[in-house]
């Protein structure tokens, strides 16, 4: 018992009775109001049809597997990318100018371009140039433009994360005789990795949400396949089964970020 | 320090350094001569270039112009490789700059290990031995924002004497302790002196430098205004700049 619930003179147990009675209350307004909708017997129907679910979700899923490899490949790719080219721009010294100018270029041109344009100019242009397989795949093409466009955020995301290091830690680690490529590999950049664990599960999320837009390519990944369904048996519960695969993925990433961030707190406290 | 053969070998030579932060002009022509196994402290106002005549030694700041001689090696000229000069110059900042991510064992060894190539085993024990004698060999897992500031600063003295360098510069280094941690830090400075490690302190701390100093040079405005024994220099100043600011000092209750 706190000493201020002794002071006011109500149970501990008062607050979470009326919070559980309030939730209760919200939800069954908002149920009740988007039930008593005209055409909510329709949309129950096409949107949450149980038997359309368990048809649907084995075929959407088999169509996930393939956002998962992509995902999980553009993960890697544009966490060495996003690094590469944010340590690029970190690099002092007018010899390196050339690399600092195509370092901010690929930043600019590469975050400022809708990434459905780039999967486009990628997934259809590169394969239009007749490449032997599986270089024609646009699968692979697709991949390599929503690498493209999230490593360019990754590299913003790092070197803020880098910039936030105090210029002591630099000094320090030079003064020990470190160069300024060991300085960054074991004092600063691995102080930035902990600062932007949150920021990069953002871009992360982002990643996985754009694999969705692979299948304006054509690839039988989990929304194609949805379409596909709805198409066929005029039916959209197809989509709640991605909707609930995509869940499955990007909630526990974002618990995951949680995680990682109270353990480094953990550890250097 | 006593010693009949100390005055042979110039270990730091300053000749004439000019160091400019844009308009504003740091060091306006400083000459300073550091001898093997002496210990020399800086004195001076804050912002008359104490710290950044040291940050000029281990060429953390390129000096604009005169030269820095290290052992006899120009630092300043041409072709000289700055890490190398690094590694045989130790330097303690003020705000201890540990690293954070690091545990005190990891923060002592990453030099030695990654620059010159100790392996860890080796490196580890070398650290033990080096806390041990400092007493901090149970701090060694834990990580720097678990300690004082006092034990942050001696390990940060330990980081720094691991890399076993010719020469320690000491930038002003019980400025952020709480007043009752400045001894244990001091202590270590003293033992240091006292073992013949070649110093150069800049501090605030008059009593310590007239106590552990064999020459103690007076800065104001980027200028060595005066320079000599702490007896001497303490004692009877001759630069009216001297005079006024140990006055200050005394006033403030410092010396």
């Amino acid at each position: 018992m706190t000493g201020r619930s002794n002071r006011r003179d109500v149970p501990a147990w008062r607050g979470g009775v009326i919070a559980a009675t309030s939730t209760v209350a919200v939800f069954a307004v908002i149920i009740f109001g988007i039930t008593s909708t005209p055409g909510w017997s329709k949309f129950h129907e096409s949107f949450l049809s149980g038997f359309h679910f368990r048809k649907s979700f084995p075929l959407v899923l088999k169509g996930f597997a393939l956002n998962v490899r992509v995902f999980v490949v553009a993960f890697v790719l544009c966490l060495i990318l996003g690094m590469i080219v944010a340590v690029i721009r970190m690099i002092p010294g007018p010899a390196f100018f050339p690399f600092r100018l195509i370092a901010v270029i690929y930043t600019d041109v590469f975050r400022a371009v809708p990434s459905i344009v780039l999967i486009y100019l990628f997934g259809f242009g590169v394969p239009g140039l007749g490449l032997d397989r599986p270089w024609n795949n646009p699968v692979i093409w697709g991949t390599v433009a929503i690498v493209l466009n999230s490593a360019a955020y990754v590299a913003e995301v790092f070197r803020s994360g880098i910039r936030s290091i105090h210029p002591s830690q630099m000094s320090a680690a030079r003064s020990l005789g470190l160069t300024r490529v060991q300085a960054l590999r074991f004092v600063i950049v691995p102080q930035a990795i902990r600062r932007v664990i949150p920021p990069l599960i953002n871009d992360f999320i982002a990643v996985v949400q754009s694999t969705a837009l692979l299948s304006t390519l054509g690839p039988l990944e989990a929304l194609r396949r949805a379409q596909n369904y709805a198409s066929f048996r005029f039916n959209f519960t197809a989509y709640l089964a991605a909707t609930l695969l995509f869940l499955a993925v990007t909630i526990p990433l974002a618990r995951l970020g949680d995680t990682l961030v109270a353990r480094q707190e953990r550890k250097s406290r | 320090m006593s010693s009949a053969e100390q005055g042979d070998l110039q270990l730091i030579e300053l000749r004439d350094v000019f160091k400019s932060f844009g308009k504003n002009q740091v060091l306006k022509g400083v000459d300073l001569t550091v001898r093997a196994h002496t210990v020399v402290g800086l004195i001076g106002p804050s912002g008359s270039g104490k710290s950044t005549l040291l940050r000029c030694i281990n060429l953390l700041e390129p000096v604009d112009s005169g030269s820095v001689f290290v052992g006899g090696v120009e630092l300043t000229a041409g072709g000289v490789d700055a890490d190398d000069v690094r590694k045989r110059i130790g330097i303690v900042f003020q705000s201890f700059n540990l690293f954070p991510h690091l545990s005190i064992l990891d923060n002592i060894t990453l030099a030695p290990r990654r620059v010159r190539g100790v392996a860890r085993g080796a490196a580890e024990e070398a650290a033990n031995v080096l806390l041990e004698r400092f007493g901090l060999l149970d701090k060694a897992s834990s990580f720097p924002d678990r300690l004082s500031g006092g034990q942050q600063q001696r390990v940060a003295i330990i980081r720094a004497l691991a890399m076993e360098p010719e020469v320690m510069l000491f930038d002003e280094v019980t400025s952020a302790l709480d007043p009752e941690l400045v001894g244990e830090v001091l202590a270590v400075v003293r033992e240091l002196a006292a073992l013949g490690m070649t110093l150069v302190l800049a501090t605030h701390e008059m009593g310590f430098c007239r106590d552990v100093a064999d020459q103690v040079a007076f800065l104001k405005d980027g200028r060595i205004v005066e320079q000599g024994t702490p007896a001497k220099l303490f004692t009877d100043p001759q630069h009216p700049e001297t005079q006024h600011f140990l006055r200050r000092v005394i006033e403030a209750g410092r010396l």
